[in-house]
């Protein structure tokens, strides 16, 4: 069995087929991860006798001649911001390098509900907090195209482990880009459904009022069935929404003629790789080929986006990094005689300089005197740019953009840069502040053979219609490349 | 409490108070306000705690229903306004007993707004606003092996629901502050939001407090006292804080704005460290919580569940029952107190006299043991009980007190020592009375002189020796009667 290539529904009909088990499965990635992940670096902890145990009871279902549950037998992994009970969780920060949640998050206990196997939980930037992945405490990620280029950040691991093969697919969380970019850069999809569609139960905050968790995956399909397993309400979980969740699998092979895509020009202007832009351009063109309208919209605030987000997120990053602080779990600095000299011990060491820069700014943000010209500006423009996707969503289904201006970079190209490394998130982290849907789906390649993704957004809670499009342009470049 | 000698009179009537109050009030939901743990008091340490209240990573807060439910309708009763959509906000600060660095509390949109409290005077103290928090954990400094190097947490206590109200800085006195509160926890007890009981600390009060020159606009510098943990040291604590501001003012200094703690054994407030009120809570708006609306449908259906308060049943107890404003006061002290008066008097033939005794023979004999009414060993239904039978004239006046007298001895309720004492009724032999009257006629030629030459008042002094000499065992009724006819024949 290629592991490289197998999908979602590939693996469950195997098992349920009883071509192979749900166990020998497992413990085949199991193998490549051996083989493969020291060059790579995606994994931070494996979970062999939980998976193994999720594969038994699969493999007795299908032994019965059951019908499986939706990703019976599916192995799958969890990036490390998410919590799952009893498996070390850092969060790639060393401050949180013993800690063992008591609890699984919400969007675990959904996968694994429907037969989803564990295998481990994913390397990433230390917080969420990063654009390439080496903001991880523990080791960088290479990229699985050029292990001397950077995976994207922060769900470096879950992009580099499902590109590689050492997942069938992985979660992630997007707070600015997190699972679009890397998704762009490592060659596969990554999906960012709309704020609130999919429980933050048990997600490390970021920003809250940023922070997603999607599905990083293969193909279209992939990512539809896994949102469809995450997504719905959560009692623990007051920003979840209340309403039904669509079949997406079934919406997929809707007609997409007549859809209008939209193009902004405010994401195709200065700073914009040139091959990036020709190869999204080229992908566009080939939206208008499988019948869609093209229409120029504009979405005039967008460059006010970086700043306004770096505000938002930093601020509440301050907050949410707070409980940090070496009383009940994690790491605690030795050696300290006085209360306030832990706190600033423990900080100072358990938390990397990314992490701490932005606990700076975001509490500068809201400091008394400033509150009102940093933070509540930034949540005005947060109004506006929100709008700004209203207004175009009035004469368009879905924008297609660059996921990001550039392919993978190289390691330790920007570490030296924090503003550089922002810019990154230039084109993702709108859909964020807007609490908009957004997947970025593999649409060619630089000559150096390095992916490029291309994104699409749609409007609040219609992840349907981009998943759609997505799949509807994914088939085609299939055919083309096929019949090429 | 410690007033300076050196301050003069003068000194004093020249500067008037300016006292405003923060009271934090734990209400009485079963469980926590954001998540479903106990709110239980007295449980072994940090039993009561789930992910969500220890503040571990990835936890998110889901708002109790009931919290909001008793926060509207203690607003409702301090007749605040409530508004519609209020925001929770995270109030940013390290200490070892927040778990999540951060308090979820109400900043610039609170639950409700613009109360008041009457307070005798009569003066209407003004509420600023009341919001919904959530309490912290405990830090503790013994009780545990190595107490002397660590400090130990617990975190039962965190997460559970509490009320802020905040009054307008228009108290003026330290009496006025107790009347305040007083009121205060009145009308909150009557809600039964909370048992408001100190020692729990389900009620905690810091005080703010400034002087200014009699007749001047503007405030002065003010300080906070905190750590006072009961109302009779809050006005201790104001008395002593009010001399010492203006001590200082008189004396040429200038007033820190700074929080002071109360240490009730010197009746004394010392300033903190500077360092450790240095504060910015950097307060955002909670991400984690949609707003709180509570629309008017909701509104509704909470006003139904407000009871009758303190001051409105006060009046009709007096309008009702003929009763004085104090003993109102007294009848209305608790909610469960008022309610069984008004049962048993309601069940009694005449509900005055129910009133009546609880304000002769009860309120004196309690007083004198120093018991409160809720301690009374006599019910309210023995106090109808016992009414009853005067009523009826089946004992007298004198025969309750001693059965009343029984009670208190034998801690035992009326009922009780009326059945004890094998039902005693007072005598109604017309022979042996006639008798007395008889004895009691023939002793007191004078008298009886007066009382046919037309002073008719004196048959007083015959009932009055006749019941003497009855030992108040007669019917007075029948003891008139008879004097009457004796002496006119």
């Amino acid at each position: 069995m290629n592991l490289s290539s197998l999908t979602i529904p590939g693996a469950r009909a195997a098992v349920q087929e009883r071509k192979t088990t749900a166990t020998a499965l497992a413990e085949s990635f199991y193998r490549k991860i051996g083989k493969d992940d020291p060059q790579i670096g995606a994994y931070l902890a494996l979970c062999r006798e939980r998976a193994i145990s999720k594969a038994t009871e699969m493999d007795a279902l299908a032994a019965k001649g059951e019908n499986l549950p939706p990703l019976g037998g599916v192995p799958i992994a969890i990036k490390d911001v998410l919590v799952t009970k009893g498996i070390r969780t850092t969060a790639g920060s060393k401050i949180l390098g013993n800690f063992i949640p008591p609890y699984d998050c919400t969007a675990v206990a959904r996968l694994e509900a429907a037969g989803a196997v564990m295998l481990g939980k994913l390397n990433c930037d230390e917080f969420a907090m990063g654009s390439s992945n080496e903001n991880s405490a523990w080791k960088p990620v290479h990229n699985p195209h050029d292990l001397s280029r950077v995976p994207g950040g922060s769900s470096g691991g879950s992009a580099a482990a499902t590109a590689a093969g050492m997942a069938v697919a992985a979660l992630g969380s997007d707070t600015g880009g997190s699972i679009r970019q890397p998704a762009s850069f490592c060659g596969v999809v990554g999906l960012k459904p709309t704020y609130g569609r999919v429980s933050r139960y048990g997600l490390i905050a970021f920003a809250s009022s940023l922070d997603h968790v999607g599905p990083l995956a293969k193909t279209v399909k992939d990512a539809a069935i896994l949102l469809r397993t995450i997504a719905g309400r959560d009692p623990m979980d007051s920003t979840s929404a209340e309403l039904p969740v669509p079949n997406y699998v079934a919406e997929l092979d809707k007609p997409v003629r007549g859809l209008k895509i939209g193009v902004a020009k405010e994401y195709f202007g200065q700073g914009l790789d040139n091959e990036v832009r020709n190869t999204v351009e080229a992908a566009i063109q080939k939206f208008a080929a499988l019948g869609c309208e093209i229409v120029e919209v504009s979405l005039p605030h967008t460059r006010y986006a970086i700043p306004t987000y770096y505000i938002v997120a930093t601020a509440e990053a301050s907050s949410n990094l707070a409980r940090f602080d070496g009383v009940r779990y994690g790491y605690r600095a030795a050696g300290v005689r006085t209360l306030s000299e832990m706190y600033r011990r423990t900080r100072d060491q358990g938390l990397g300089a990314e992490v701490k820069r932005r606990i700076m700014l975001g509490s500068y943000a809201l400091s008394a005197g400033y509150y009102d010209a940093y933070y509540l500006k930034a949540q005005k423009v947060r109004t506006l740019l929100t709008r700004d996707f209203e207004d175009a969503f009035t004469k368009v289904d879905v924008i297609v953009a660059p996921t990001s201006p550039t392919a993978a970079f190289k390691l330790g190209e920007k570490v030296d840069d924090p503003l550089a490394m922002y810019l990154a998130d230039i084109y993702t982290v709108t859909a964020n502040l807007a609490g908009i849907p957004g997947i970025s789906i593999p649409c060619g390649e630089t000559t150096e053979k390095l992916p490029i993704g291309m994104q699409i957004l749609g409007k609040h809670f219609d992840e349907a219609t981009i998943l759609r499009i997505a799949h509807a342009y994914e088939s085609s470049r299939q055919s083309s490349v096929l019949s090429s | 409490m410690a007033t300076s000698p050196d301050l003069s009179v003068s000194a004093r009537t020249k500067y008037e108070p300016v006292i405003g109050l923060e009271v934090h009030v734990q209400l009485l939901t079963v469980t926590k306000i954001f998540c479903s743990c106990s709110t239980r008091f007295g449980d072994p340490p940090n039993t009561n705690v789930c992910p969500v209240c220890l503040g571990l990573p990835g936890a998110l807060p889901v708002l109790n229903r009931k919290a909001v439910e008793y926060a509207v309708l203690a607003a409702m009763a301090l007749n605040c306004r409530i508004n519609e959509t209020s925001i929770f906000a995270r109030k940013n600060y390290f200490y070892p007993d927040l778990p999540k660095g951060y308090q979820i509390s109400q900043y610039d949109k609170p639950l409700a707004e613009y109360g008041w409290i009457d307070v005798p005077g009569p003066k209407r103290i003004g509420i600023t606003r009341l919001h919904l928090e959530e309490d912290a954990g405990k830090s503790l400094h013994e009780g545990f092996p190595d107490a002397d190097q660590k400090t130990a947490i617990d975190l039962n206590r965190s997460g559970v629901p509490l009320i802020e109200i905040v009054s307008e800085p228009e108290i003026s006195s330290p009496d006025e502050a107790y009347e305040y509160l007083t009121r205060l926890k009145e009308i909150i007890l009557y809600t039964g939001v909370s048992d408001c009981n100190m020692e729990e600390g389900s009620l905690r009060c810091d005080a703010n407090v400034s002087v200014r020159p009699r007749g001047q606009k503007e405030f002065g510098t003010k300080t906070e006292v905190k750590n006072v943990n009961s109302f009779r040291f809050i006005r201790e604590a104001l008395e002593y804080e009010i001399e010492r501001q203006i001590e200082v003012i008189e004396s040429g200094g200038r007033i820190t704005q700074e929080t002071r703690l109360y240490n009730a054994q010197e009746g004394k407030t010392y300033g903190m460290r500077s360092k450790e009120q240095a504060h910015d809570y950097r307060y955002f708006p909670e991400p984690d919580l949609l707003p709180l609306v509570v629309d008017e449908k909701r509104r509704s259906e909470i006003r139904k569940l407000l009871p009758e308060l303190p001051e409105a049943r006060r009046k009709r107890l007096v309008a009702d029952y003929g009763i004085t404003e104090y003993d109102a006061a007294v009848l209305t002290a608790s909610k469960a107190l008022a309610d069984q008066f008004e049962v048993a008097a309601k069940s009694a033939t005449n509900p005055k006299r129910v009133a009546n005794l609880v304000q002769s023979e009860l309120a004196g004999r309690l007083k004198a043991k120093g018991l409160s009414i809720e301690q009374s060993p006599i019910s309210m239904k023995g106090v109808a009980q016992s009414a009853d039978l005067v009523e009826s004239g089946a004992i007298s006046s004198k025969m309750l007190k001693d059965l009343y007298d029984l009670s208190f001895e034998r801690n035992k309720d009326f009922s009780v020592v009326y059945e004890e004492e094998g039902r005693p009724q007072q005598s109604r032999d017309t022979s042996a009375l006639e008798k007395t009257i008889d004895e009691v006629i023939a002793s007191n030629p004078k008298q009886v002189e007066q009382y046919r030459a037309g002073k008719k008042t004196v048959a007083v002094f015959f009932v009055g020796q006749v019941m003497k000499a009855s030992k108040g065992q007669a019917n007075p009724q029948l003891v008139n009667e008879l004097v009457a006819k004796k002496l006119g024949g």
